[in-house]
């Protein structure tokens, strides 16, 4: 089979890209949106196409085969040492092909409706195609040098969104500080790539992971601290996964991210760029199973962390989007957790068809609350929970949608997040008692604050609106309605006949004693929601003052922002950037002031020597010459 | 004649070493611009009597310091009706011909 028409699928939306950004001038503003959805659709219908040839094709012993569809070399920098480009399709990249086509394109769909008539309406729609090329770059490299590229494309990309409202002084500094915090993150990713590819002299993923590769079959024996190199270089990568991941504690620039227009939070902030992350573990995951397990562990504790740490904070947050935010960094959280809880290999395997089963159900109900939040925002115009309540009667698909995404990020059978946290928790059952414990507390408090929202935004009391909210346009009701079909229909994907951690199909078994627990704690979350925020009473105001100390700090997020200003301000300004400021002013600048100073102060002293006077130049020139002709008669 | 056996080369360099300086001291002393292109002419011919002194004393049998000679003078009088030109414009610009009134060009 001839993968090559999946070149279409990575050039068409950069075509796109190029295409609206220079003409943005010239084409009516009404076209942008539409040429961009019209490509989107393309390259998601292509993407689909791709995905069914592939995962339809007859697997092999060895599982399916990772097919590089297109290679090109791009810097032969020396015999050895190759850069390629080139599209890699496995049962990995193919799964997030689809899931990036299909959420960009119902978020491109829905954009043409909520971005309508705002200012850089073809920017924006620009904007977005390159983030949508990036993504499907990053998915599809063949090596781990191509993926950086992307990688820092992707950032670029959020960076450019998130600042899309650049007259907000609020929504500027949320960009820098996403770039700013997903830079100093990739630092490490560079670093470790460099470790890795200098022991082992290759970028190429399928030789890094291949059992007989030289990371896991011929491992260097070297040692830093107690941890072989390979496990400090899958750890320094990590350290990039957990930047764009927003893991404990690089998750500071994700909430801020908020400030973005809501369908980017949907595509980038939700669905696709925050789960890089997770995909670079699971794109060098034999890599870390078979070579580095100490990293896994890592990997775990931090996921499970992050994931408790974000779901207390959402529990407290009043602005909508910053709950869906924290309520994202909490389920990428689990997605870390399972790829830490996993081996290599058939049942073992458990945890990584997991993890990538959540990030794919994942991606659906999450942009679909995203684009629900988006819609009231966009009926009420504040983001704020206290300023809605009641909208179920006036916005009945949002409402619906949204009650439909509620149910399945608690994880009620049979919707999608149901079965993929199942597995999760299962995979973590087999591993760590503790971490499972913690998962399924989170799981409960999942479900609580996803239901404070759903009960503040839709029932409640009503407040007095400044004009009636009513439903969203159509164009923006189809993407919710899709999103919500795809939520429900997503857990019932044969992930374990298809995406494996070697490839191969395994069995899995349904486990009533994980299920019902996890149930229970989901239903029990949702009936407090239920009895604090159905109709308006004083319970929770009771409940927060009693925890105050908690509850404060729950709602400051912990502090974190402040440690972080504390840590910079207080101590790299203070006692590194400031001698050095002192030194570049005083030593460096001195020196060339000094030079011009004492030229100029120089010159204004002898400067009137040129006084006009004729004779007196003669003067000077007829001893000059007097002198020389006394120094050159002595000389000889 | 034998000029050789009459005046020796050390008379021709003293005199032309006179007319060099008195014309030196009329071009840094005199005020009057005419008077200072004098000093220049005199110093000029002090060059003029040296080429022919030495051409005639140390190689009486060639002519190149003679012809040196004559185009010096050739130069000199082209450069004194520049000069002379100068002059007259400087003259019409400030209506004086002191040196000392003509200091416009300074700091």
């Amino acid at each position: 089979m001839d993968y090559a028409y999946t070149l279409i699928i990575l050039l068409l939306p950069l075509v796109t890209f190029l295409g609206l950004g220079l003409l943005s001038k010239r084409l009516p503003v009404a076209l942008a949106g539409i040429i961009g959805t019209a490509n989107l659709f393309i390259i998601a219908a292509l993407s689909c196409a791709t995905a069914f040839t592939y995962f339809t094709q007859e697997a092999g012993e060895a599982g399916f085969e990772a097919i590089e569809a297109y290679k090109i070399t791009w810097l032969p920098l020396t015999d050895k040492l190759i850069i390629h480009l080139g599209i890699l399709l496995d049962p990995l990249s193919v799964m997030m092909l689809v899931v990036i086509t299909l959420v960009s394109a119902m978020v491109h769909l829905y954009s043409i409706g909520y971005m309508k008539g705002e200012k850089g309406y073809t920017r924006y729609f620009a904007f977005l195609s390159l983030f949508t090329f990036s993504m499907l770059g990053l998915v599809v490299a063949t090596n781990i040098f191509q993926m950086y590229i992307f990688w820092e494309l992707v950032g670029v990309s959020s960076y450019l969104l998130i600042g899309f409202y650049y007259q907000k002084p609020s929504a500027v500094a949320a960009s820098k500080k996403a770039f700013i915090v997903t830079r100093f993150a990739d630092l490490g990713f560079l670093v470790g790539i460099l470790i890795l590819s200098f022991n082992t002299g290759t970028f190429e993923f399928q030789t890094l992971t291949s059992l007989q590769g030289p990371v896991i079959g011929q491992a260097s024996t070297a040692a830093f601290m107690g941890l072989s190199v390979t496990t400090w270089a899958l750890l320094l990568i990590f350290m990039g996964g957990a930047g764009k991941s927003a893991m404990f504690p690089l998750h500071i620039w994700l909430p801020d991210a908020m400030e973005g227009p809501t369908p980017v939070s949907a595509l980038i902030h939700a669905a696709t760029m925050v789960v890089a992350g997770v995909y670079l573990v699971a794109r060098l995951f034999p890599a870390y199973a078979l070579s580095a397990p100490d990293a896994l562990t890592v990997i775990m504790y931090v996921g499970s962390f992050t994931s408790l740490f974000a779901a207390v904070i959402a529990c407290t947050q009043l602005d909508i989007k910053r709950v869906l935010a924290f309520s994202t960094l909490s389920q990428i959280g689990y997605m870390m957790v399972a790829l830490g809880v996993s081996g290599y290999g058939g049942e073992a395997g458990l945890g990584y068809m997991a993890s990538l089963f959540h990030l794919f159900t994942h991606a659906f109900f999450k942009a679909l609350l995203f684009l629900g939040a988006g819609s009231v925002i966009h009926a009420v115009h504040s983001n704020l929970m206290t300023e809605m309540g009641g909208l179920r009667k006036s916005m009945p698909v949002t409402h619906l949608t949204f009650l439909v995404a509620c149910l399945t990020i608690a994880g009620i059978p049979p919707l999608s997040g149901f079965f993929s946290k199942d597995e999760i928790l299962v995979a973590a059952f087999e591993h760590n008692k503790l971490i499972f414990a913690v998962q399924w507390l989170v799981a409960g408090i999942t479900a609580f604050y996803m239901f404070r929202l759903y009960f503040r935004i839709f029932w409640n009391q009503t407040p007095a609106y400044h004009h009636a909210p009513h439903e969203s346009p159509v164009v923006m009701t189809v993407p919710l309605m899709f999103l919500a079909i795809a939520s429900v229909v997503a857990g019932f994907v044969p992930f374990h006949d298809l995406v494996t951690s070697d490839n191969k199909p395994f069995e899995t078994a349904f486990h009533w004693s994980i299920a019902g627990p996890s149930i229970a704690i989901a239903v029990i979350g949702i009936l407090t929601a239920a009895w604090l925020y159905a109709r308006p009473s004083l319970r929770p105001d009771a409940i927060s003052k009693s925890l105050s100390g908690v509850y404060t700090a729950a709602y400051n997020k912990f502090y974190i922002d402040e440690i972080y200003l504390f840590i910079t301000k207080s101590i790299i300004f203070q006692f590194i950037s400031r001698p050095v400021a002192w030194f570049d002013r005083h030593i460096v600048d001195g020196t060339m002031n000094f030079i011009g100073n004492s030229t100029v102060a120089g010159s204004a002293a002898i400067k009137r020597m040129q006084s006009g006077h004729v004779q007196l130049y003669i003067w000077y020139f007829a001893s000059g010459v007097l002198v020389l002709a006394l120094l050159i008669l002595y000389l000889n | 004649m034998n000029l050789q056996a009459e005046i020796p080369l050390d008379y021709m360099i003293i005199l032309s070493i006179l007319v060099f300086f008195i014309g030196l001291m009329g071009v840094l002393i005199r005020r009057n611009l005419i008077t200072m292109l004098m000093g220049v002419e005199l110093m000029l011919n002090a060059v003029n009597i040296n080429f022919t002194a030495f051409n005639h004393y140390l190689f009486p049998h060639r002519l190149e310091g003679h012809f040196f000679a004559l185009i010096v003078m050739a130069i000199a009088a082209a450069e004194a009706a520049v000069a002379i030109a100068l002059i007259i414009n400087i003259y019409r610009q400030f209506a004086t011909v002191s040196v000392d009134d003509v200091d416009e060009l300074k700091f």
